[in-house]
C-alpha cells in the first residue's frame, strides 16, 4: 500500500452499505462507529495523545510561564534547568514556551488544511461517482492528474515564488494540492452505493438528488470520510512542519517547524544542544503517531479481519 | 496492450498539466517576481542570453497564448534556461548532476524499502499474531509516523555527530577527486550514502509492510488458497506463488500512487544530510531565488514520477494476466 504518514486519506475497506441508524429523538446516543472506536485499543491510545496536544494548544498561555515565545528571555544555549525546563535556544528563547505555543500553529494548520482537503475531496469524489457520465470522466481525470503530480515539490515551488507564505496560505496551498487521494476513494465508494437498493428506493420515492447524496450516501461513507480526514490532517501537519523546517514558511512565526529550522540553522546537531530539536520533533512525531493509531483503529473496526488481537479490539 | 496505451495517454496529459502549471504559476504571483529576477540579470548578462532566458519562461511580447507557444517551443528544444545561482551553467546541466545522486540514493532505497516491507508483510500475514506481526509491524509503524526530516536529524545527530560512525554531510569526501573508477571514491560514496539510505528505508517500510499484510489477509481467506492447501502444496508455495502474487497487485498500485509522496520525503532527507541531489538543489534554488532552476526541478521530478509509474504499469502487466 502507500505510506500512511504522507498520504492524505487512507484507503479503508468500506463498511458494507447499510442505512444509517434512525435518529433517536429523545436520547442521543453516539453512533456505533464512535463507540467501537473507543473499544479499540489502538484508537483509544491515539485519541488520548491527540486530545492531550489539543489541550496543550488551547491552554498554551496558561501552561507556559513565558507568554511571548518569540521573545528573548535569557542567556542563549542553556541546557534544561529549573527555570527553563527545556532550556533555551541559541538566541535565548524559552524552548518550552516555543513547543507549547508551537502546538497552536501546527494543530490549527493541520486541522484547517485537513478540513479543506476533505471538503474538496468529498465534493469532487461524490459528484464524480454519483453524476457519472462525462462529468465523471473529466473529474476522474483531474483527480488522477493531481494525484500523480508530486505534492511537495509543487508546494515548495509555489512557496518559493510566494517568498515565505504565512500559515493560512500554506493551508490553502495544501488544500488545493492534496485532495485527490480522498476524492478517488470516495468516488469508488459512491459508485458502489449509487447502485445499491436503498438508493434506488429513495430515487423511486422521488427524493431529490441533493437529499439522496446528503442523507443516503454520505452517512454510509462516514468511516471513509473520517479516516480520510485523519490522514489529511496528518499529511498537513507533517508537510507544514517540513516546509517550515527547510525555511520556506514564515520564519518569525512560532511553530514546531520553525523551532526545528532555527535549531538546524544554529548548528544544534554540531553543538549537541539536543533540547532545541528533540522536543518539537518528538511532538510532531507523537501527534503523527496518534493520528496513525486512530486510523489503524478505524481500519480495524471497518475491516475486522485485519485485527491481530482478535476479540480484544 | 490497450491498458498500456491508455496509461501512456494519461501520462502525457499529466505531463502537459505539469508543464502548463509551470508556465502559469509565476504569472499568478503578486509582486511579479519574474520581472524582478530579470531586472537583477540586467547588465550581468549579454542581451542575447537574457532574451534566451526570457524565451525559456515564455516572457516575450505578445498575447499569452503566443507566450505559451514560445515557452513550449523552448521546452521541446530542451531549453530550460540558465541557472541564476550557478551562472552560466544551464539548468539542464545542473539538474543532471543532482538527478544522478538522487536516483542512485533514493532509487535504491525506495526499491529496497518496498521489497523488504512487502516481504515482511507477507510473513506477518502468514504468521498472524507472531513475532513479525506483533513486534516488527508496530515498531516500524511508530517509526513511519515520524516525519522524515526528524528521523534524518536524529540519525545524523546520534550516529554521525555523537558516535562519529558516519560522515556528516555531502555525497562523498570532498578531499577525494570525483572519479567513478577509483575505489577510494566509491568507498567514500558508499559510506556517505548509508545513513540517508537507511533513514529512507526504515521510515517508509512500515507503510509497505502494513499494506501488504492487509492485502494478504484479504487473499488468504479466499477459496483458492484453501484449495491449494487441500491439494497438499507446500506452505511456502501457497504463500508466495498463490497468495503473495495476488496480494502484491494492489500493493504495486499503491506504490505507484504514493511515489509522488515518496519524492517529498526524499527531498527532505537530502536537505538534512546536505546530499547534493535534486532535493538539496531545489532548496538552494528557492533560497537563491533561482527561478529557472526551481521550475526545471519541478518538471524533472514530475517526469521522473511519471516514468516510474509507467515502469510500475509494465510490471503490473507482467504480473497480472488480466491486464494484458
Amino acid at each position: 500500500m502507500d505510506q500512511s504518514k504522507v498520504t492524505p486519506g487512507q484507503p479503508t475497506t468500506a463498511m458494507p452499505a447499510r442505512r444509517a441508524s434512525r435518529p433517536r429523538l429523545l436520547s442521543w446516543q453516539a453512533p456505533d462507529w464512535v463507540r467501537s472506536l473507543f473499544r479499540n485499543r489502538k484508537a483509544t491510545i491515539g485519541i488520548i495523545i491527540l486530545v492531550f496536544f489539543v489541550f496543550v494548544a488551547l491552554f498554551a498561555n496558561q501552561l507556559s510561564p513565558t507568554k511571548n515565545a518569540a521573545r528573548i528571555v535569557a542567556k542563549g544555549n542553556m541546557a534544561p534547568n529549573a527555570q527553563y525546563v527545556l532550556g533555551t535556544s541559541k538566541q535565548g528563547q524559552d524552548i518550552f514556551a516555543q513547543v507549547v505555543h508551537g502546538a497552536q500553529v501546527s494543530m490549527t494548520v493541520g486541522f484547517l488544511a485537513g478540513t479543506v482537503i476533505t471538503i474538496i475531496g468529498i465534493v469532487i469524489g461524490v459528484t464524480s461517482g454519483y453524476v457519472g457520465g462525462w462529468a465523471d470522466e473529466v473529474l476522474s481525470l483531474i483527480t488522477n492528474v493531481v494525484l500523480i503530480l508530486p505534492g511537495l515539490p509543487l508546494i515548495i515551488v509555489v512557496a518559493g515564488w510566494m517568498d515565505r507564505p504565512g500559515p493560512l496560505t500554506v493551508v490553502l496551498v495544501l488544500g488545493l494540492t492534496s485532495w485527490a487521494y480522498g476524492a478517488r476513494v470516495l468516488r469508488s465508494q459512491t459508485l458502489a452505493l449509487r447502485n445499491s437498493e436503498f438508493v434506488a428506493a429513495a430515487r423511486v420515492v422521488g427524493e431529490p438528488t441533493w437529499r439522496i447524496v446528503i442523507f443516503e450516501i454520505l452517512p454510509n461513507m462516514t468511516s471513509l470520510v473520517v479516516s480520510g480526514y485523519i490522514g489529511a490532517v496528518l499529511y498537513a501537519i507533517l508537510t507544514e512542519a517540513g516546509l517550515e523546517f527547510i525555511g520556506l514558511g514564515d520564519a518569525n512565526a512560532v511553530s514546531w517547524g520553525t523551532t526545528l529550522y532555527w535549531a538546524q540553522n544554529n548548528g544544534a546537531l554540531l553543538t549537541g544542544s539536543w533540547w532545541t530539536f528533540m522536543p518539537p520533533g518528538l511532538c510532531i512525531a507523537l501527534v503523527g503517531f496518534s493520528l496513525t493509531l486512530i486510523n489503524y483503529g478505524v481500519d480495524e473496526i471497518t475491516n475486522p479481519r485485519l485485527r491481530s488481537d482478535e476479540g480484544k479490539a | 496492450m490497450s491498458f498500456l496505451i491508455r496509461r501512456l495517454g494519461f501520462y502525457l496529459i499529466a505531463a502537459f498539466v505539469a508543464i502548463t502549471l509551470n508556465f502559469f504559476i509565476p504569472r499568478m504571483m503578486v509582486g511579479d517576481p519574474v520581472t524582478l529576477m530579470f531586472a537583477r540579470f540586467q547588465g550581468r548578462l549579454d542581451p542575447h542570453a537574457l532574451a534566451s532566458l526570457k524565451a525559456a519562461f515564455g516572457f516575450v511580447e505578445g498575447p499569452i497564448l503566443q507566450q505559451f507557444a514560445t515557452y513550449l517551443q523552448n521546452l521541446a528544444q530542451g531549453n530550460l534556461g540558465t541557472s541564476v545561482s550557478q551562472f552560466p551553467v544551464s539548468v539542464a546541466q545542473v539538474m543532471g548532476v543532482g538527478l544522478g545522486w538522487t536516483l542512485r540514493l533514493a532509487g535504491t532505497a525506495t526499491i529496497v524499502s518496498f521489497l523488504a516491507g512487502t516481504l515482511l508483510g507477507i510473513v506477518a500475514a502468514w504468521r498472524r499474531g507472531r513475532f513479525a506481526d506483533n513486534y516488527i509491524l508496530p515498531l516500524l509503524s511508530l517509526l513511519g509516523a515520524f516525519p522524515y526530516f526528524f528521523v534524518a536529524m536524529l540519525a545524523l545527530y546520534i550516529f554521525a555527530f555523537q558516535f562519529g560512525w558516519f560522515p556528516v554531510l555531502h555525497a562523498y569526501d570532498l578531499n577525494i577527486a570525483e572519479d567513478w573508477t577509483s575505489s577510494a571514491f566509491l568507498i567514500s560514496v558508499f559510506q556517505h550514502s548509508i545513513l540517508p539510505a537507511l533513514t529512507l528505508i526504515f521510515t517508509a517500510m512500515g507503510g509497505w509492510m502494513l499494506g501488504m499484510r492487509n492485502n494478504m489477509i484479504g487473499i488468504l481467506s479466499q477459496d483458492f488458497i484453501v484449495m491449494a492447501q487441500a491439494k497438499g502444496l507446500r506452505d511456502r508455495r501457497v504463500m508466495l506463488t498463490y497468495a503473495a502474487r495476488n496480494a502484491i497487485l494492489p500493493s504495486l498500485t499503491g506504490f505507484a500512487i504514493s511515489l509522488g509522496f515518496v519524492v517529498g520525503g526524499i527531498l527532505l532527507v537530502e536537505i538534512v544530510f546536505s546530499y547534493p541531489g535534486v532535493g538539496y538543489l531545489l532548496l538552494s534554488a528557492v533560497n537563491a531565488r533561482d527561478y529557472p532552476l526551481m521550475q526545471g526541478i519541478f518538471l524533472l521530478t514530475t517526469f521522473t514520477v511519471l516514468l516510474a509509474n509507467l515502469f510500475v504499469d509494465l510490471l503490473y502487466v507482467l504480473l497480472d494476466p488480466r491486464a494484458r
